[in-house]
This record gives structure tokens, sequence and C-alpha cells, in this order.
């Protein structure tokens, strides 16, 4: 704090000569004031009481003025350009205010400059369309999380965001979070940073754990218009939770709203990840085919050795993220293609994408109710398909007219170690593409037989209560 | 696949499978399955106490949204017991229930947080290619029974848990 403002912030040099200092003047005032009362000249004590007095109130005039100008210039608004040399200047918090309309304008400014060029670049035709968008994620983990911020940056409309847990050092090795946000709630360390890069999203938080019967129906009734439980009013949901259970019941929840979501995954061993789009009826559906993981080519064995549930890198989860919204972006804003598997090998940076079509012996009676519903949907998509890759190949067939080196084109062996391990993966009978795997086995192992001399026997008179009366009973012997 | 000991495959061979895919939400069918869980972790603890290999207590809530008891591992003829919870998760019997052993929290890495323990390798798969005839009883025998055997030594030997009498 040096005075009057058009002084730099620091000058020493000039402020040791400057005898007009009032804190000089006031300290040299006070030894000439020692030295009088040790004289006991009681006229002299006098004078200098009277301009100790004058150097007091001269300081407490610059305290206040110094005060008065730092309640000006803060907060700063980016609105304000003026304002904001002044705060890097000092390096003061800038807050970055809401702002109404996005602008292509390429100012300093601007938040949206960078995005808005993508419809000057031709990429996309209408980017503004993503302030009408909602988007569900769910886990707000090493890949939820930065996915939460990059929708954040490219200033989506809404963003809800749901995890159970609290930010713990432990995950120090992801992204996002940082070393204060330890033991608060996921969702609310997110909020808390998201709120502050882009305040014109809409955030919510849900700190709750969806796999519970309670759980489930807050969850739908969150996605879900004035919480009906039927009429969905989010344009998407991310799946960014880390278990097979939460994946089941996001599965669940978006076939009985028909709601389209998108699954993403990271291996526990944090060397390969894939993100999959889920339309109900229209694709597999997460219970249709056991869940798909991208082989990583280490050995199996060596992971399962004792003491480590799953490792983690931010590089896999921020890749994952990256996909994951990239895929957003192109479905809400419908530009490019979207991928409806993407999978991601890191040991040999190997990223398979394939189709995956629903099954009609799914495990799962609302798939199989969307499937019929949809059936003409799969075909007319089938069909625009197939008219394309024929125009690809014509294209192709008239770049070579002639091959004077028989050249020829041979299928491109998929990486070792990547390709199907056989196993119970050819026993389930889908096709996959190079380098992806069932990571769960098929369900009914059980043949009819073994489970006819095996199942349990249950009478009709049998009274639930007594049942559980006799099992409590068993707990006091 | 894990490797299962002789006695405990020989065991889950004798708990009866369950015929009802029904969940929580599932109102009529739940009550079926209901009947059905509670059917066979009454054989399973009976067969438990026959050879006197007790392990657990366990009793549910009317709706058997949620359970708990206790379970407790010998060591050195020592008896060490925790207490056992779990919610029978919404997409149950497709996906098996999440044991938790909360004062265990925090201290193997081989659990997720609440206590959750890690069946992720050598159970949930299993679970999932015989559902949805495996119930409870399955998920404790193969599940959490393997599991404490497997961990909770290790915790006596390394000093991260100790006797209540020490």
């Amino acid at each position: 704090m040096s005075g009057e403002g058009e002084e730099g912030p620091s000058s020493p040099g000039k402020e040791q000569q400057d005898v007009t200092h009032p804190m000089k003047a006031f300290s040299s005032e006070l030894s000439k004031l020692q030295s009088q009362v040790q004289a006991l000249q009681s006229t002299k004590l006098q004078e200098q009481v009277s301009k100790l007095r004058e150097s007091v109130k001269s300081i407490n005039e610059r305290v206040q003025a110094a005060a008065e100008d730092l309640r000006k210039d803060a907060p700063v608004s980016v609105a304000d350009s003026k304002g904001v040399a002044t705060a890097s200047k000092y390096s003061r918090a800038v807050k970055r205010e809401k702002i109404a309309k996005m602008s292509a304008e390429v100012k300093d400014d601007n938040p949206y400059s960078r995005l808005m060029a993508l419809q000057r670049m031709g990429i996309v035709k209408d980017y503004e369309k993503i302030r009408d968008k909602t988007v569900a994620v769910v886990g707000i983990g090493g890949v939820g999380s930065v996915a939460c911020e990059m929708l954040t940056r490219c200033g989506v409309g809404g963003l809800l965001m749901y995890d159970y847990d609290t930010v713990e050092l432990a995950n120090m090795n992801r992204l996002f979070f940082r070393p204060e946000h330890a033991g608060m709630t996921k969702t609310d360390a997110a909020v808390k940073t998201l709120r502050e890069i882009n305040p014109d999203v809409n955030f919510e938080s849900y700190h709750m754990n969806i796999t519970t019967v309670d759980g489930f129906e807050k969850f739908v009734a969150s996605i879900t218009r004035d919480g009906d439980g039927k009429t969905p009013r989010v344009d998407l949901v991310l799946s960014c939770v880390d278990n097979y259970e939460a994946r089941m019941v996001i599965n669940q929840a978006c076939l009985e709203l028909e709601q389209t979501w998108m699954e993403s995954g990271v291996s526990e061993d944090a060397v390969s990840g894939h993100i999959q789009m889920i339309e109900p009826g229209v694709t597999a559906c997460f219970e249709c085919v056991p869940p798909l993981v991208v082989a990583s080519g280490i050995d199996e064995k060596t992971l399962k050795r004792e003491g480590v549930c799953a490792a983690s890198l931010p590089t896999t989860m921020g890749m994952v993220a990256g996909f994951l919204v990239q895929n957003t972006l192109k479905y809400l804003l419908n530009f490019g293609e979207v991928s409806m598997y993407l999978g991601y090998n890191a040991m040999k940076d190997f990223f398979p994408t394939m189709d995956i079509q629903p099954n009609p012996g799914c495990t799962n009676a609302a798939c199989c109710k969307l499937q019929t519903k949809y059936a003409g949907e799969r075909d007319r998509r089938k069909k625009a398909k197939e008219a394309k890759d024929v125009e690809v190949e014509e294209d192709a067939g008239a770049l070579h007219e002639d091959n004077e080196w028989s050249i020829s084109v041979v299928e491109e062996e998929a990486p070792a170690g990547a390709g199907g391990q056989g196993g119970e993966s050819e026993a389930q009978g889908a096709e996959l593409a190079e380098g992806i795997e069932f990571s769960m086995p098929k369900a009914d192992a059980i043949d009819e037989k073994t489970l006819e001399e095996n199942a349990v026997e249950t009478n009709d008179d049998d009274d639930v209560d007594d049942l559980r009366a006799q099992l409590e009973a068993l707990n006091s012997k | 696949m894990a490797e299962w000991d002789a006695g405990t495959k020989s065991t889950v061979q004798k708990i009866p499978l369950l015929k009802t895919k029904a969940g929580p939400r599932d109102k009529e069918g739940w009550a079926n399955r209901l009947k059905e869980e509670y059917t066979a972790l009454i054989k399973y603890v009976q067969l438990n106490k026959g050879s006197d290999q007790d392990w657990f207590t366990i009793s549910s809530n009317k709706e058997g949204t949620h359970w708990s008891g206790k379970c407790w591992y010998i060591h050195n003829l020592l008896k060490y017991e925790f207490d056992l919870e779990f919610d029978i998760p919404v997409t149950y019997p497709m996906t098996s229930p999440e044991i938790q052993l909360p004062e265990l929290d925090g201290k193997t890495s081989k659990m997720y947080r609440g206590g959750k323990i890690c069946l992720s390798i050598h159970f949930k798969p299993l679970w999932s290619k015989n559902s949805p005839h495996f119930g409870v009883a399955h998920a404790l025998c193969l599940g959490l029974g393997p599991w404490m055997a497997a961990e909770i030594p290790h915790l006596i030997d390394t000093g991260i848990i100790s006797h209540k009498d020490k």
C-alpha cells in the first residue's frame, strides 16, 4: 500500500528519500519529543505534541483514501476492459459475470469467441443452440468432473451432477479437484469451481446414491419434467460411474424414459477406456450384451494381484472425458459422425470403433419392448449407412484407374494381444470389432436341468413374515 | 475365474437356487423373490450350524431392501466380529448386493468408500453368469466369506485390526 495510486505498488527507494512522508515525519517528531521530554522544556513539548497530532491525522487520511481505492477496484467485471487491465496489474480476483447472449466478437474478454468461431469455420451450424441443452452427468470422479468442466467451458445450458462421494486426497492423481476441496462432496466442490468458470450454466447438484430404491426414484424424478418420472427434461445422460451396478441403474432409468445416454469407462489397470452411445430400442442397451471393454494387451493374471482394487491415470481419464464430451457435442450440435462405440487402448494406441445392434433376447423386458417400437428406425439407419458405404466405395474406385503394380489392400492385423482372446467371448456369439472384449460373462450359465434339481422350494401358503421370523430366530441360537 | 476352495464349493452347491427374477420395485414379484431369499438363507444358515461353521447372522427390514447383521472370523483361536449391512440395489438380481463392513472402511485397499468390500474380480463375474438364480445366501457364501478369509488374517497380522480384548 503506497499512497496516492499514481505511484507504482513498490517504490521503496523513493519512499526512503521522501521526508514529507507522514510516517517518516511521525517518527522524527516522536524522537524529537522524546529528547524534549528528557529536557522537560514545556513550550517545545507542546509544539511537538501538536506536530504529532498533525502527523497522525495525515496518516489516517491516507489509510482511508487507500481503502476507498481498493473498494472501487474490486470486484472487476470482465465486461469492463479497463477493469481487466487494472485487475491483472494488481492480480486481484476477476469475477466472470453472466452473459445474456453468446457473442462471436473477437475480443480478449469474450469467453465465447473461440467457440462461436466454430460457426465461421463451418463446423457447427448454430453453436448457441448449446445453451438450450441440458446434460446430466452421473459420477463426478476422474472422468465425470473433467467432462463437467468441458461442458461448462463449452457453455452448456444446464448441467446436473450426481455423486454420493466426497473429495479425498487420494483423488489428487486425477484432474479437476484441488487439495482444498478435500472433505467436500464432489458435487458441491464441482459446482463451486464451475460456477466461477462459467456462471451462465444452470448447475444442479445431487449428492446421492442412485442404486438404492429411493435413490433411483429421486434420480428419475430429477431428470424428468417437474419430477413427474415420465417426461425427460435432459438432452443426454452421461455415465461416468466406476462400477457395473450404477451403469445397470442408469440403463434401467434410461430405458424406462427412452432417454439417450452415453456410457464411459476406464479399465481397472488404467490403460484402456471406451465410450458407448445408447439409444433405447435403437442401439444395444447396456444389458443387451455383456459390457464391452477394450483389451489392454496386459495379461489379466498379472492384474489380479493381491491388494489393489483399481489403478487410475489422469491421462487416460482425461482422454476418455474428451472422447465423451466430443461425442456429446457432436450429438447435441449435430455435426460430424457420432460414434456408437469408441475404444482406446493406451498400450498400443489403438482406437477401435463399432456399432452394436440390440439383442432380441435381451434380459431386460423394457429393452425388448422398445426394440419392437423402433424396428423401423433401425432399418432406416441401416439403409442410410449402406447407401453411404456404397458411395464411399464408388469414390474409392475412381481413384485408381490402373493398377500397374498390382497393389491390393489387405486386412490389417489387430495389434497382438488386443484381439479377442476367445473363451467366453466367442461362446456368446456376438460379433465384436477387433480389440474389443466382453468384460463380464453372459447371464444364465445355469441350465434348466440344474435349476430344476437345485431350485429353492417355496409354497404359496408360506408367509413372508413367518420366513423372516424364522431367519431371525436362527440368529439368536 | 478364481479358484474356490473345496469347502466353499461343496457348500454353495447345497444352497438352493432362486427362480423368480424380480427386484424390489416389482411389488408382486419381489414378494415371491423375498420368500425364496429367506428360504435359501435359512437353508444356508442351517447347513453352517450343522457343520459347526456358523459365521454370520442376518436379518432384513420388512421390505427386504435393507439387510444387516454380524459376521465373524476366527484367527489364532480368537473371534473377530464385524457389523455387516447392505441395500438391495434397484437392479437386483441382475446386479449383486454391495456388502458393507463399515468398521473396516479405510483400513484396506480391497474396499470401496463406505466399507463396500471389493468383489469385482472374484465374485461379480460369477454373479453375472448365474443371475438371477443367485441370491443373498450366495453373495455371503461366495462374496463375503472368501473376502474375509483373504483379508481379515492380513489385517490382523499387520496390526491394522486387533482383538477387542487386547
